[in-house]
C-alpha cells in the first residue's frame, strides 16, 4: 500500500510500534487534538481513543491501565477509575457516562496509522466547546 | 405526547427518569424548567457539602443524560405562567411551550416563621446549594452560631454550621423538646444529652421574638425575655410547599398550603400532576424522598398509560434513619403507641448515650413501631419484621438485644424475610427483585446496583443487600470465595503464596501461570503490590510500569488537572536549612505550589509529567530520595521533637523514627502505612492513630499497631509494652510482614484486625509469642526487602530509557499538556476547578 488516504478517512502517522508500551497507553498529539493509542500485546490489538476522559474532563487517559472486561478491551481513568470500552467507547462503569470517540488503527511494518473521518475533526472542537 | 416537568429537584428528575423507562416504543416530548442553574442533585445528602463532596458530587445525572435521552432542559428559569385553557406554560425568561400534561414537581420552600429581622445580615435558610454557598461564604466571619428549629433540617444544619468551622453552635426549638415529630420524650432527651456532649448547646420551649442587631446579626431575642449572641443565624424550622404557581392557575390548594392530589397523583386538572413535597395527598405533605419517588413512579405510569395503569399512590410509610452530627437516630412503623394499646420494650444506656424502643402488640407476636437513638444498626432488620408483620421470637426482647444465656441466635436474618419485602424503598425494590438478580449472575454489589438500582439513593439498604447476595448465592450451593476479580480465581493471600513458590517476577508471568483474560485495573495494582512486598524490585522493570496504579507508574501523585505533586522523604520529619532552602529553589524553578503535609514533610503541587525527571535529578543531587507518597507503601514516620529539646521528653524520638523509616522506606503493602514515635505518654506525634505507633515508656518503648485516621478513625491498640530499641523493631518486622501476607487487597491494617479471627489477642500470639512459629521467617522475610532497598527515582534519573517514559506525547515529548491550566490563590497557584 504507497497512498495513506481513502475516501472517508485520513490516515496520519502517529508513532512507531516500539514507541508504545506493552499492554499501556501513550497519548498522541494531532493538530490541536490529543488521541490516546493503546496496545495489547497478547493479542497483538491497537485501539485509539479521545484522551479526554469525559467524567471530569481531564486529558488523562491514555496514563489509565488497560484490561479486559469479560473479553472487551478497556481502559481506566486514573481520575476516578471509571471504565470504557476500547471497541466501542461507552462507559462500562456508569450508564449515564458520555461514550468516547474511538479512531481505528492501522500498521504499516513498523509504523502506526491513526484514521480521522473528514470532517470529524471540526465536529469534535464544537462538541467539546458545547458542554 | 408532549410533557412539560416544572422543578428538576429529586422528585422531577426521578419522574424524567421513570417516564423514559416507560415509554417503550411510544415516544414523548420532554420538557423540564428548573428554578436553580444546576441540575437535579442530592438534596438528602445535602450537609456533606461542607465535609467535602462537591455539587458534582452531589448532582444526580450530568446534564448530557438529559441530552441523551433527548430532554430539554431549561435552568435558572422558572415557569410564571401556566394557562390551562391553551395548555400552555410560560417561564420567566419568555419561553412558551404547549403541553399535553403537565408536572408539577417544584418541591417546597423553607418555612420562615414571621419574626423581626429575618433580612438582617447574617441570617440564612437552609435549603439550596446556592443557600449554602452563601453561608459557606459568610461563616469565616461568624464564631458564634445559631440554628432556628430542632427538628431534622434543624440539626441537619447545626451539623453545616459545625463543619463550617463555627464550633459554638445553638439549636433553638420551640417545643420542649428535640424532634418531636418523630421521636418520644425520653428518646429527646437522650439525644439531647449526647449532642451536648459533643458540643452543640441545645435550648429548648424557646420561642423567638426578635432579632438583634442594626443592618447585621448579633443576637436573638426570646419571648421569656432572655436573649443569646450570635452573629450568624441558620432557619431551618419546617417546609413550606410551593404552590403558589397552582394558586394562581385556579388548581385546588390545601388551606395551609400544598397541591391537592388524587391516589393517580392527578390535580383538581387532569392533565397536570403535582409530585413531591409540593403535593397535598389525603391532608398531608411527605416531606420525604422515598414517598416522592412513589409518587413519580405512580404519575409515570398513570401519563403513559391511564386505563392500563394499577398503581395508585396511598400514603405512605414514613419510618427513617439518619445520622445527625454523628448520632444514629431512627424511627419506624408507629413510635408512639398509647401504653393501653401495645407493650413496649425500652433499652436506655445514659452512658454509651444510646436509647432504644420497640412497641409490640398486646399479643406479643407482631412489631408494631419503634425509636433508635444511638445506635441504629437494628434498623433495616426491625423495619422489616414490621412491615412484613413476621411473628417475633418468644421472647421479644431478644430482637433488641439479642440471645442470652447461651441461647441461639433469634432473629433469623435476611433469611426470614418474605419475598415482598421491600428492602430498597427509596427506589421500591424487593427482596425476590434482588434475589432474582443475583441468581441471573448478578453477584457483586456494584452488578445488583446496575441491573436493579437498589442502594443508588441514600444508600442505607447497601449492608442488607450485601446480606441477601451472600445469602442466595449460598442457597445456590456457590463457595464464596473472596478472588481478585475475573482474571484470577484466588484470593490475595493465596496468589501471594503461588508467586512465591513459583519466583514469579513480572504481571505477565503472574498472568500466565495463574490467571486468564489480559487483566484490569482491580488485579494488576494487586500483583504488582505482591511482587514488590516479595521481591522488592523496581517497579518499572521488567515491563511491569504499565502493571502498575498510575501513580506508580509516574512514581507522583495525579492532581486535578493531569499534573502531578512530589514528595521527597523527610525521615521522621527532621530537616536541614539546606535542604529546605534547596526545595524552595526548586518549587521556584518549577513554579510549585508547596504544603506541609500531614505527615510532617513538603509537597509541591503542579509538576508537569515531562518536568518530574529533572525535579527529582536536582532532589536527589541534593541528597533527597523518593517519599513513596504514591504507593501503597510506608508513607511517613511522624514524630514529636523528643529528649533532645523537649523538657517532657524520656527518649529521643526523632532519631527512633528516622531509624524505622529508613528502615521500611519503599515497603510495599495491600495499603498506605503510616506510622509515628512520640517521646512520653503526651503522644504529640499521635503514634495511636497509626498503623503502628510507638510511644516512649520510663523503661523502653510501648507498641500500638492497627490504628487508622481517615474516614473510619480508630485508636491503635497496644501490641506490647516497655521494649527495648531493637525488640521493638523484631516485633515490628513480624507485625508488618504478617499484614503484607495475609490482608485483602486495599485493606489498612485497622480493617484487616477488625476481620482478623481472635483480633489482637491473635496478633499478639503470632507476633509475641511465635504461636505459629514462623517469627524467625518473617523476620527474614523483612530483612531481605530492607536489604534490596533501592530509591526507584534515582534509578529513574539514571536511566535515559526510563526517563523517556515521562513525557506527555510520545510523537512530541518536548511539548507540555496544552489543556493544563492554573489559577491563582494566596500568592500561589492553584489547579483549575473540574468542568
Amino acid at each position: 500500500m504507497s497512498t495513506i488516504s481513502s475516501t472517508a478517512i485520513t490516515w496520519f502517522f502517529a508513532c512507531k510500534t516500539t514507541d508504545v508500551p506493552q499492554n499501556g497507553g501513550v497519548c498522541i498529539k494531532y493538530k490541536d487534538e490529543q488521541i490516546a493509542l493503546f496496545y495489547f500485546s497478547r493479542s497483538n490489538s491497537w485501539y485509539a481513543t479521545q484522551n479526554l476522559c469525559p467524567h471530569r474532563r481531564q486529558m488523562a487517559l491514555s496514563r489509565g491501565m488497560t484490561g479486559t472486561h469479560q473479553g472487551e478491551p478497556k481502559v481506566a481513568c486514573p481520575f476516578h477509575k471509571k471504565t470504557f470500552s476500547l471497541a466501542d467507547g461507552r462507559c462500562l462503569s456508569d450508564e449515564h457516562e458520555c461514550s468516547l470517540t474511538v479512531y481505528p488503527v492501522r500498521l504499516e511494518d513498523d509504523r502506526v496509522y491513526i484514521g480521522i473521518q473528514a470532517g470529524v475533526e471540526a465536529d469534535v472542537q464544537v462538541t467539546v466547546e458545547a458542554l | 405526547m408532549k410533557i412539560v416537568v416544572i422543578g428538576n429537584g429529586m422528585v422531577g428528575h426521578k419522574f424524567c427518569e421513570k417516564i423514559t423507562q416507560k415509554l417503550g416504543t411510544n415516544t414523548a416530548r420532554i420538557v423540564i424548567f428548573g428554578e436553580e442553574t444546576l441540575p437535579a442533585y442530592d438534596r438528602v445528602h445535602l450537609s456533606e457539602y461542607f465535609a467535602g463532596k462537591t455539587a458534582e458530587d452531589l448532582s444526580l445525572a450530568p446534564a448530557s443524560w438529559y441530552a441523551s435521552q433527548n430532554i430539554t432542559l431549561h435552568l435558572g428559569d422558572p415557569v410564571h405562567i401556566i394557562d390551562r385553557a391553551q395548555k400552555t406554560v410560560t417561564s420567566l425568561k419568555g419561553i412558551t411551550e404547549s403541553y399535553d400534561f403537565l408536572v408539577m414537581a417544584t418541591g417546597s420552600a423553607a418555612f420562615v416563621p414571621n419574626i423581626a429581622g429575618t433580612d438582617k445580615k447574617g441570617v440564612f435558610i437552609y435549603r439550596t446549594i446556592e443557600d449554602l454557598e452563601l453561608m459557606k461564604d459568610y461563616a469565616p466571619r461568624a464564631t458564634r452560631g445559631a440554628v432556628i428549629g430542632g427538628g431534622l433540617l434543624g440539626l441537619e444544619a447545626a451539623k453545616a454550621l459545625l463543619d463550617l468551622g463555627i464550633t459554638r453552635t445553638s439549636v433553638i426549638e420551640f417545643a420542649p423538646r428535640l424532634m418531636p415529630r418523630q421521636i418520644d420524650d425520653k428518646g429527646s432527651f437522650v439525644l439531647q444529652s449526647k449532642l451536648q456532649s459533643l458540643g452543640l448547646e441545645v435550648l429548648t420551649g424557646k420561642n423567638t421574638s426578635g432579632i438583634l442587631g442594626e443592618d447585621t446579626i448579633t443576637g436573638l431575642q426570646f419571648s421569656d425575655g432572655t436573649a443569646l449572641d450570635a452573629d450568624m443565624l441558620v432557619i431551618s424550622a419546617g417546609i413550606k410547599p410551593r404552590d403558589e404557581l397552582a394558586a394562581a392557575c385556579g388548581l385546588e390548594t390545601g388551606p395551609r398550603g400544598g397541591i391537592v392530589v388524587n391516589d393517580q397523583l392527578q390535580t383538581s386538572d387532569p392533565s397536570i400532576y403535582a409530585v413531591g413535597e409540593c403535593a397535598l395527598y389525603n391532608g398531608m405533605i411527605y416531606g420525604l424522598v422515598a414517598p416522592g419517588y412513589e409518587m413519580a413512579e405512580v404519575a409515570a405510569s398513570h401519563i403513559i398509560d391511564a386505563a392500563a395503569s394499577q398503581k395508585s399512590f396511598t400514603g405512605f410509610d414514613m419510618s427513617t434513619k439518619l445520622k445527625l452530627i454523628g448520632v444514629d437516630v431512627a424511627s419506624f412503623g408507629n413510635p408512639f403507641t398509647a401504653p393501653d394499646q401495645s407493650h413496649s420494650i425500652v433499652m436506655e444506656d445514659s452512658i454509651s448515650g444510646i436509647y432504644q424502643r420497640i412497641n409490640i402488640s398486646q399479643d406479643g407476636k407482631y412489631l408494631l413501631g419503634g425509636i433508635l437513638i444511638g445506635n441504629a444498626d437494628a434498623y433495616n432488620m426491625l423495619l422489616q419484621t414490621c412491615k412484613n408483620n413476621i411473628v417475633l421470637p418468644p421472647n421479644p426482647a431478644d430482637v433488641l438485644l439479642g440471645p442470652r444465656n447461651g441461647a441461639a441466635s433469634a432473629g433469623a436474618g435476611v433469611d426470614a424475610l418474605p419475598d415482598d419485602a421491600v428492602i430498597c424503598s427509596c427506589e421500591s425494590i424487593t427482596k425476590a427483585a434482588i434475589c432474582q438478580a443475583v441468581e441471573a449472575g448478578n453477584e457483586t454489589l456494584d452488578a445488583v446496583k446496575k441491573c436493579t438500582k437498589a442502594g443508588t439513593c441514600c444508600g442505607g439498604c447497601t449492608p442488607m443487600v450485601k446480606d441477601l447476595i451472600t445469602a442466595t448465592m449460598k442457597a445456590q450451593g456457590k463457595y464464596i470465595r473472596n478472588v481478585v476479580c475475573e482474571h484470577f480465581d484466588y484470593s490475595r493471600q493465596e496468589l501471594l503464596d503461588l508467586i512465591k513458590v513459583k519466583s514469579l517476577r513480572s504481571f505477565d508471568e503472574a498472568l500466565d501461570h495463574y490467571g486468564h483474560g489480559e487483566g484490569c485495573e482491580v488485579c494488576k495494582p494487586v500483583i504488582s503490590s505482591i511482587l514488590a512486598s516479595l521481591w522488592n524490585d523496581m517497579i518499572l522493570a521488567k515491563g511491569n510500569d504499565t502493571a502498575q496504579d498510575s501513580n506508580d507508574r509516574y512514581l507522583a501523585n495525579i492532581q486535578k488537572g493531569g499534573t502531578y505533586s512530589v514528595v521527597p522523604r523527610i525521615p521522621g520529619g527532621e530537616i536541614t536549612p539546606d535542604k529546605l532552602i534547596v526545595i524552595g529553589t526548586i518549587a521556584k524553578e518549577y513554579n510549585l505550589y508547596t504544603k506541609i503535609t500531614g505527615g510532617q514533610r513538603i509537597d509541591m503541587f503542579g509538576a508537569h509529567l515531562g518536568d518530574l525527571p529533572a525535579i527529582w535529578e536536582a532532589l536527589i543531587e541534593a541528597g533527597f530520595e523518593s517519599g513513596h507518597a504514591y504507593g501503597k507503601a510506608l508513607r511517613t514516620v511522624k514524630s514529636c521533637v523528643g529528649s533532645t529539646w523537649c523538657r517532657f521528653g524520656l527518649h529521643d524520638s526523632v532519631s527512633y523514627a528516622i531509624r524505622i523509616e529508613e528502615r521500611y522506606r519503599g515497603l510495599r503493602a495491600p495499603h498506605k502505612i503510616k506510622s509515628a514515635v512520640s517521646g512520653c505518654i503526651r503522644e504529640c506525634a499521635e503514634a495511636q492513630s497509626k498503623d503502628f505507633g510507638i510511644i516512649a515508656t520510663e523503661k523502653g518503648w510501648n507498641l500500638y499497631v492497627c490504628g487508622n485516621g481517615g474516614s473510619k478513625p480508630q485508636h491503635a491498640l497496644l501490641l506490647a509494652q516497655d521494649l527495648d530499641s531493637e525488640t521493638c523493631i523484631r516485633y515490628i518486622d513480624r507485625f508488618l510482614m504478617f499484614y503484607i501476607k495475609t490482608a485483602d487487597p486495599l485493606t489498612r491494617t485497622a480493617t484487616w484486625l477488625n476481620k482478623l479471627e481472635g483480633g489482637i489477642d491473635y496478633l499478639r500470639n503470632v507476633v509475641v509469642n511465635d504461636s505459629l512459629g514462623i517469627a524467625e521467617s518473617l523476620e527474614a522475610e523483612m530483612q531481605f526487602l530492607v536489604d534490596n532497598y533501592k530509591c526507584e527515582w534515582k534509578e529513574v534519573v539514571d536511566s535515559p530509557e526510563l526517563r523517556k517514559k515521562f513525557s506527555h506525547f510520545i510523537n512530541a515529548p518536548e511539548e507540555k499538556d496544552p489543556t493544563v491550566k492554573f489559577e491563582t490563590l494566596r500568592e500561589q497557584k492553584k489547579a483549575a476547578d473540574w468542568k
